[in-house]
């Protein structure tokens, strides 16, 4: 283990049990050191001694430091970090596109390092797909024929295939757009493209590399909740990375942080905002907007007995339980009456007035700061905790994205 | 005439033997080089044999299609093929400059020259694409055969005909090898140029989605590398109709003809009627080729990507 204290995770943040089943991990990876450059075999060797990615220097770039997790099946694990900590690195690595240079990344139970090159097409062809930071689309294919080049590889006929990769498209929201030319759209279509291909798809592995980074916010929101969706009734696996700390926050059952190289902290979005594992992770949380990662479940209070509040009103308002806080400020102020919040089966389960909507803006009389992870249970009104931020959320756009 | 060039050139070669008027001492680098082609001739003399008659059947056949029909079916056959390229304009264009070489009295010679270019650059694409695609895919091939084709692209063409001259003779057939050897270089540097500039991502998505590499090279490296390749196909071409000329101080029949005999006879009209038809026919190879690399559906769709 690295000597340096601040790359460390700390105890208290390794894996915690999330929804998904830890017991069969979908993806681990063990102590994977990538390295580029001239000596890398040398460069590994010195930072396992300890050394960081400045001290080797003039051995190669270290691109990723000892990454050591897993990835439960139909968990998101969320990665996170500076431009150039590794991300990108890191998952290429997950579906062999690059060779560690030391340590071991396992898919189910194939080893990587090991498997030959048929069991490793295999494998990306059912187990892992991968939508890339920069689209890496066919420049020369249709929109139609990009999203069915993965079950084309998979051999499967072509009626078939068209059918499923339009679908894919239609969820993607580009129904329409088939026989366009990638050219011939615009940046977020095209990564929505990217998206429809790895979803058309259809493994149980998702890499996805920052793949919602050029979309406009309304269709990014969308996207969130479709992937969430897969994940509940699919029981996907996706890892996924991102600048934007909210999207970490919202969708992420698990988060690693990574700097130069090396993964500095995993855990719940929760742990990460409370119990930072150091300054960097801490300086890395501070602009997170409260009141994305609070949901509406954590300010409703119990409907009023007897009272079916979408009968008062034809154009009844209501919210997901899990729709966070920033979202909740426009339905409220449409009506005077207070926002119905619905399970995803449709039933009533609480009510916001306009008051406790309010009083959760309120910088926090609790001194415990609790933030609400998805999935956890509902806690009734509560104080957000006190933060810097204007209460208002800003656009959801990315911090440094690179697109 | 061709042996009498031989011979002057071997008599320089004799009367520097002696000295080189430095401190280097006489490489005898030219004996070597005249050993080993003597070597290659003798031992691989049924081979040679073989590739000769293929080469002259091939030539005889082709330019008997070309020469045999009426100037005027050849000529409106070509023009047509021109206008489905690239357009009514360049098949008329076609037809006038057809007309032109016709009127100078080169009709034939034109078609043994469009024969031979036809077959030696359809060798040449033959070698030259496989190649281009190997050095592009292994970067050891890659750096064994660059230095040949520096060689052979910087070699004087004119020096290709002696070797040739001595295994085949005279004919089509060593104007052909010299003009595959010329022409070549160009058809292998534009294919790796062009399956090298495939972005790196591209490649990638079809290797994650489990493609297999041979499958990579069709559906993803060929495809977007084809406007380069297509490019490098103009070239070949263009560099064999330039060794037209050369071929011809070898007797091979076309185009060449009239000029190396107007050289010899400082004949300027017969020169220049020889030379104005190799243009002509020069502009006709490059706008159809290169409208037919543009007219490729995947040249299309990258068109569409810069608009
Ligand atoms: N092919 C390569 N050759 C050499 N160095 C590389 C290569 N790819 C990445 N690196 C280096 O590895 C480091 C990590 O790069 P990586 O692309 O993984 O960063 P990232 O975290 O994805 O950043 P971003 O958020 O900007 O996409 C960088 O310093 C980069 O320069
Ligand atoms: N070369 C093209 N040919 C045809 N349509 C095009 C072309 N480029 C853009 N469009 C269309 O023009 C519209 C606007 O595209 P543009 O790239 O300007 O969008 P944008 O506002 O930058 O979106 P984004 O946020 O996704 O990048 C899109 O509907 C796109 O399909
Ligand atoms: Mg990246
Ligand atoms: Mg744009």
């Amino acid at each position: 283990m690295p000597a340096v204290p601040t790359s460390t995770p700390t105890p208290g943040s390794t894996p915690t049990p999330g929804p998904a089943d830890r017991s069969r991990p979908a993806v681990s990876v063990e102590n994977v050191y990538k390295v580029f450059g001239r000596r890398p075999v040398k460069a590994v060797q010195r930072l396992t001694e300890g050394a960081s990615r400045d001290d080797v220097k003039n051995l190669g770039t270290a691109a990723v430091i000892d990454a050591s997790f897993e990835v439960a099946q139909g968990e998101i694990f969320v990665v996170m970090g500076l431009s150039g900590s590794g991300k990108s690195t890191l998952i290429r690595m997950l579906n062999g596109l690059w060779k560690p240079t030391a340590g071991h990344v396992r898919i189910g139970d194939d080893d990587l390092s090991t498997v030959d090159a048929k069991r490793l097409r295999a494998l990306r062809r059912t187990r892992v797909s991968m939508v890339f930071q920069h689209f890496a689309l066919l420049p020369h294919r249709t929109v139609l024929d990009n999203a069915a080049y993965p079950l084309e590889i998979q051999g499967m006929p072509r009626e078939q295939r068209i059918a499923k990769a339009t679908e894919a498209l239609e969820m993607v929201g580009l129904g329409g757009w088939a026989d366009s030319l990638p050219s011939q759209l615009s940046g977020g279509m095209r990564q929505r493209v990217g998206l429809a291909r790895a979803l058309a798809a259809d493994t149980d592995v998702l890499l996805m590399d920052e793949a919602f980074s050029a979309l406009d916010p309304l269709i990014r929101r969308e996207m969130q909740e479709q992937l969430l969706e897969l994940q509940r009734t699919l029981h996907k696996t996706i890892i996924f990375i991102t600048h934007d700390l909210n999207e970490a926050m919202h969708l992420g059952d698990r988060i690693a942080v990574m700097r130069d190289g090396r993964i500095v902290q995993i855990g719940t979005s929760e742990e990460i905002l409370s119990e930072p594992a150091n300054d960097y992770v801490a300086q890395f949380v501070a602009d997170v907007d409260r009141t994305r990662v609070l949901t509406a479940q954590s300010v409703m209070v119990p409907p009023a007995d007897g009272t079916t509040y979408s009968a008062t009103s034809d154009d009844s308002q209501y919210v997901e339980q899990d729709t966070p806080l920033a979202e909740l400020f426009a339905p409220a102020a449409e009506s005077a009456a207070p926002l119905e919040v619905h399970d995803d089966a449709g039933d009533l389960v609480g009510v916001i007035p306009r008051d406790a909507l309010l009083e959760a803006m309120v910088p926090g009389t609790e001194p415990e700061t609790t933030t609400e992870a998805p999935g956890s249970d509902a806690r009734g009104a509560m104080g957000a905790p006190p933060t810097d931020e204007p209460a208002l959320p800003g656009p959801a756009t990315t911090k440094g994205a690179t697109a | 005439m061709i042996t009498a060039t031989a011979t002057t050139a071997g008599q320089s070669v004799l009367a520097a033997a002696d000295d080189t008027g430095t401190f280097v001492p006489r490489l005898p680098f030219g004996d070597w080089v005249e050993s080993a082609v003597d070597w290659v001739t003798t031992t691989f003399d049924a081979v040679f044999d073989v590739v000769k008659a293929i080469l002259e059947g091939a030539f005889d056949g082709l330019e008997w299609a070309l020469q045999t029909p009426p100037f005027i079916v050849v000529a409106l056959v070509l023009a047509l093929l021109a206008a489905l390229a690239a357009g009514w304009k360049l098949g008329v264009g076609s037809l006038v400059g057809f007309a032109v070489i016709a009127g100078m009295d080169q009709w034939d010679n034109a078609m043994a020259s469009l024969t031979l270019v036809i077959i030696a650059s359809a060798i040449a694409l033959l070698i030259a694409i496989p190649v281009g695609i190997w050095t592009a895919r292994n970067d050891h091939a890659s750096r064994l055969v660059r230095p040949v084709l520096d060689f052979m692209q910087t070699m004087p063409a004119f020096v290709y005909l002696l070797p040739a001259v001595v295994i085949f003779l005279t004919g089509a057939v060593p104007g052909i090898v010299a003009t595959v050897i010329f022409a070549l270089a160009p058809g292998v540097r534009f294919t790796e140029l062009g399956i090298r500039q495939v972005d790196a991502e591209i490649v990638e998505a079809g290797h994650a989605f489990g493609s297999t590499r041979g499958r990579i090279l069709r559906q993803i490296q060929l495809p977007l590398a084809m406007p380069t390749i297509m490019a490098g196909v103009n070239q070949v071409i263009m560099l064999s109709l330039s060794m037209v000329v050369i071929a011809g101080m070898v007797g091979a029949p076309g185009l060449g003809q009239p000029v190396v005999e107007s050289l010899s006879r400082i004949d300027v009209a017969l020169g220049f009627e020889g030379g104005f038809s190799v243009v002509i026919l020069a502009i006709f190879l490059d706008r159809v080729t290169s409208a037919l690399a543009k007219r490729s559906p995947v040249a299309k769709a990258l068109a569409t990507a810069s608009a």
